[in-house]
């Protein structure tokens, strides 16, 4: 009996330290904040433009972190998609189609002789690339623009295009490799291919 | 002899330099046109200087560098400018850039130039600045701008000068060509960077292959006053890289992320070497440079002192190219080079070589296999980087992964591809991951930069919400001090003058209302006591009967008050009460009438009752409409002569004209409408009103069409604007209705014909609109000239 209640005496011990111990941690090494959000919210593209949905990159990534879809980004397209997966452990799916589709980059141009200054698009854009003033002419600052399309639907003269951007001598890269034919060549091909027909 | 050390893996390839060394440096003819790039090197590209149909001379400055790590451009020859445009330049895309065309006149008549005599004597800033506007940038590969090279800050000590002469790639010989032919100019580049850099230690690096150059070069180090060492090192490629012959010659490597400044060693190419002593002590610009022309489809292969903006068609005219045998025309070596589509390309500062291989030379590439992981790549890979990993990940598009295994230290030299066994194009993997690795972090940054920006209007327009909640909040306080502060005027001392009539008649009024309120309620009350014959009606009755007596003496207080406040001569009679009050009273009077006809209908006991009220209310509304209209007469009168603001007079003309045909408009539905019902009575009532308002709304439009035609006609410009933009609405709205009819039409929509009216309509406006604003557009022209 007196061995029971010793067991007993000794587990609750233990139990009432470690309790105390894990009561202490979780106040002291509190984490303010879901630190996940900000891991999805570094990987979306922070167009800003609203097609999943939410306000804005950050309550998509508050809505994914409790559970929301990641397919809802169309600016990101299917490389955001993977990457999201990747970091959350999920099976990766194709872009929802009900959000619009993957387009390449562009940027806003207002066409400036028939803008009227109405100042409307400024109040859209979210990341404040328009510059201009109440009757005065606009212009979209390029580097800015992140080609949210938010400021062609509010243009009452419908003065605004999406000009995709061309890639540049700057902005040009390699492409991938084309994969070879799954065929066994011969080693006649390779050694003239690369020594030349001197040897 | 200073010892030779060794860098990890290297290949030995068939070199194939004896085809171009069998004839020496030739000069070649002037082209019909040079083409030259704006951009010819790393960096930014450089920003013109000189017009179309401009004369040039040669070496005349055409271009100004565009940014820091950008160099200046020269013309190569004098002529005229023909074009500034873009064409397709030197690169691996292919692709178009903006470039300087000019068309020689055949005089080679040279801008003035001025070199520095004695180096020594000159300052470090002036010698590099001669650097700097002769538009060096580094012959060997990249094109790096030479004056940022040999001018560093003081953080960074040099101690060692390499320059460049071990050209290790198959084919090339230009390097080789030069230091044979002009060691000397070589051997016064490298005085004159080690007068700029102060190094400890000046070394040459030759590969045995070139003993004639070696030879060339120790002969004319020898007479130099610098203690010069030249170095010969083992044939093997790739020593000529930058980091591998810094390992080769002073057995240092040259870390991770950094550049070989960092450590202090700065290495120069031999051409650009020479390049600097001319632009030094002849003051002359890189306008040409040695490139080798070979390959078997050559029919004269050789060294040749080209052009920069020379077409390579050009190049390949004057050695004897064989366009039947041409199959490949590679730019560069054969291992970093890339193919060349369209021969038009103009030669620039950074091109060594130009191979015009046969089929049978350069065969295409045979089909890759997979990786056996026989490890051969990492045997020969002089970065000491793991090339099968880099590989599987590129294929992968592990490209994060790829960083890891430290992908961007690769230097693209080719030497694994070349000894793959499974013909992988392993250089292309690499390329590729590399590009979508920086592509990458160019959409982090700017995604992090529009983050930041998002955020920060975030933050801006939360602020703003709450500076607006804060004001409101202020003055919603100050209001409520504002009525604690001030002495209770008591309700029942109503003969007691507070210190302002106004506010006593607001309170009087409302305690007025309260009490009708009260009336109200306790009248109801009785009544449902009465119906239901509950509660006790006699007390009710009496409550009644007494709130009805305080409404009563409020009302009459009220009314006392207001003909005191009406007649304040010291108060203008106050235009918009008196139309609020007007207005009231026409709403009540409607109200009750409504209220009447039901009762009749009903023939509930109350109509009565609600008639005799009806009587009093209108009296009352005719009252407060001759009050109001009286008031406005007066106040119009003594406007007549206030004649300073006729623009606002015309507004204000313009809304009563609007408010008068809408007031006509309705009248005249509410006439058809009791037309198609047949309700003579109402006929009657709406026909005198009906033309009342006509004559109103006709007056209305007289007058302001008097008044604008009395006002002059300054504000034209604004006018303009306004119709500017009013024409361009009107456009839009067509448009839209255009697309809606379409829409409609589409879908088969019975409201298409609708559409199609508005639409006429809207384009007759939208036409009208534009007519208006070409009428002003003249008168606004005039006004101007005036």
């Amino acid at each position: 009996m007196e061995s029971i209640l010793i067991a007993i005496f000794a587990l609750l011990g233990l139990a009432l330290v470690f309790g105390a111990l894990l009561g202490f941690a979780s106040i002291r090494f509190k984490v303010e904040g879901n630190p996940i959000v900000d891991q999805i919210d570094e990987l979306l593209p922070q167009t800003q433009c609203g097609q999943c949905g939410h306000p804005g990159c950050r309550p998509y990534a508050e809505a994914i972190a409790n559970g929301e879809a990641i397919n809802k980004c169309p600016p990101g397209g299917q490389s955001t998609i993977d990457a999201l997966a990747d970091l959350l452990d999920v099976e990766p799916q194709p872009l929802d189609a009900e959000h619009g589709e993957e387009k390449p980059r562009a940027v806003a141009y207002i066409r400036e002789d028939e803008c009227i200054g109405c100042t409307k698009c400024i109040q859209a854009c979210p990341v404040d690339a328009i510059l201009g003033a109440a009757k005065q002419m606009h212009t979209v600052i390029i580097s800015e623009c992140t080609g949210c399309d938010l400021c062609v639907e509010p243009c009452p003269v419908d003065c605004i295009d999406m000009i995709p951007i061309e890639p540049t001598l700057a902005s040009w890269s390699w492409s991938e490799p084309r994969p070879g034919v799954q065929i066994i060549a011969t080693d006649r091909g390779h050694r003239a291919a690369v020594t030349g027909s001197t040897t | 002899m200073s010892r030779i050390w060794s860098f990890q893996g290297g290949i030995h390839p068939p070199e194939n330099k004896q085809q171009s060394l069998q004839q020496p440096l030739q000069p070649l003819s002037l082209p019909e046109r040079l083409i030259l790039p704006l951009q010819q090197n790393i960096g930014t590209p450089a920003v013109p200087r000189v017009n179309v149909g401009e004369k040039v001379l040669k070496g005349q400055c055409i271009a100004d560098p565009g940014s820091h790590v950008s160099v200046f451009h020269h013309a190569p020859t004098s002529g005229t400018v023909s074009d500034i445009g873009m064409y397709p330049v030197p690169h691996a895309s292919g692709m178009d850039a903006l470039c300087i065309v000019i068309e020689p006149d055949g005089e080679e008549r040279w801008a003035e130039l001025e070199g520095i005599e004695d180096f020594r004597a000159a300052s470090k800033k002036d010698v590099a600045e001669k650097i700097r506007v002769a538009g060096l940038a580094g012959m060997g590969g990249a094109g790096f701008p030479t004056d940022i090279k040999l001018h560093l800050s003081d953080d960074h000590i040099v101690t060692t000068l390499i320059a460049n002469g071990v050209e290790c790639e198959p084919y090339i010989t230009a390097d080789d060509t030069l230091m044979r032919a002009r060691a000397e100019e070589v051997i016064g580049g490298l005085e004159i960077a080690t007068h700029l850099i102060q190094p400890t230690h000046v070394l040459i690096g030759i590969e045995d292959n070139k003993p004639e150059a070696a030879m060339a070069i120790n002969a004319a180090a020898a007479r130099s006053p610098l203690d010069i060492e030249v170095v010969v090192v083992p044939t093997k490629y790739p020593s000529g890289g930058e980091r591998q012959l810094i390992k080769l010659l002073t057995g240092v490597e040259v870390p991770h992320g950094q550049i070989p400044a960092d450590i202090g060693i700065v290495v120069q190419n031999v051409g650009t070497l020479a390049a600097v002593y001319r632009a030094v002590h002849a003051g002359e610009p890189l306008i040409s440079r040695i490139t080798t022309l070979t390959g078997d489809a050559a029919e004269r292969p050789g060294n040749y002192e080209v052009l920069l903006g020379t077409p390579v068609s050009h190049l390949l005219d004057e050695a004897g190219v064989d366009r039947e045998r041409l199959s490949r025309l590679i730019m560069g070596g054969p291992m970093m080079g890339y193919t060349l589509d369209q021969p038009g390309v103009p030669l620039i500062k950074t091109s060594n070589c130009l191979i015009a291989g046969t089929q049978e030379e350069f065969p295409p590439a045979p089909p890759a296999q997979n990786c056996i992981r026989c490890g051969q790549c990492e045997q020969v890979c002089p970065a000491s980087l793991l090339p099968q990993q880099l590989h599987w990940f590129a294929k992968g598009r592990e490209f994060g992964k790829a960083l890891d295994y430290n992908l961007m230290d690769c230097i693209e030299c080719g030497a694994c591809a070349y000894v793959c066994p499974s013909n992988i194009p392993l250089v292309q993997y690499y390329r590729f991951a590399k590009g979508e690795i920086r592509k990458e972090q160019v959409e982090q940054r700017k995604a992090e930069q529009a983050r930041q920006r998002f955020e920060a209007r975030q933050a801006r327009l939360e602020q703003e919400k709450e500076e607006k909640a804060r004001k409101r909040r202020e003055r919603a306080e100050a209001a409520a001090r504002a009525q604690t502060s001030r002495p209770q005027p008591a309700a029942t001392n109503a003969g007691a003058q507070a210190s302002d009539p106004e506010a006593q008649l607001k309170q009087l009024k409302t305690q007025a209302a309260v009490a009708r309120t009260k009336l109200k309620k306790a009248q109801k009350a009785l009544e449902q006591a009465e119906a239901t014959g509950e509660g006790d009606s006699q007390a009710l009755a009496a409550e009644v009967a007494a709130a009805q007596a305080r409404s009563d003496a409020l009302e009459k207080q009220l009314q006392q008050a207001q003909q005191q406040a009406q007649a304040d001569p010291s108060k203008e009679p106050d235009l918009k009460a008196l139309k609020v009050a007007a207005a009231v009273a026409r709403t009540k009077v409607s109200k009750t009438e409504k209220a009447l006809t039901e009762a009749e209908q009903k023939g509930a006991p109350s109509a009565e009752k609600l008639r005799d009220s009806l009587a009093t209310l209108r009296a009352k509304a005719d009252e407060a409409q001759r009050a109001f209209e009286e008031a406005e007469r007066a106040a119009a009168s003594g406007q007549e002569e206030d004649t300073a603001s006729p623009a606002l007079d015309i507004k204000a003309l313009k809304t009563a004209a609007a408010v008068a045909r809408t007031k006509l408009k309705k009248a005249q539905r509410a006439l058809s409408d009791a037309r198609e019902t047949g309700d003579t009575e109402q006929i009657a009532e709406f026909e005198p009103q009906v033309r009342e308002l006509e004559a109103q709304a006709e007056k209305a439009a007289r007058a302001l069409a008097e008044a604008e035609a009395a006002q002059p006609a300054s504000p034209v410009e604004a006018d303009l604007k306004a119709l500017k933009s009013a024409a361009a609405i009107a456009r839009t709205k067509v448009k839209k209705t255009e697309k809606a009819l379409a829409d409609a039409r589409e879908k088969g929509l019975a409201s298409a014909d609708q559409l199609e009216t508005a639409l006429a309509g809207l384009r007759q406006k939208a036409a009208d609109a534009e007519r208006a604003l070409q009428d002003a557009q003249p008168r606004a022209g005039a006004v101007e000239d005036a």
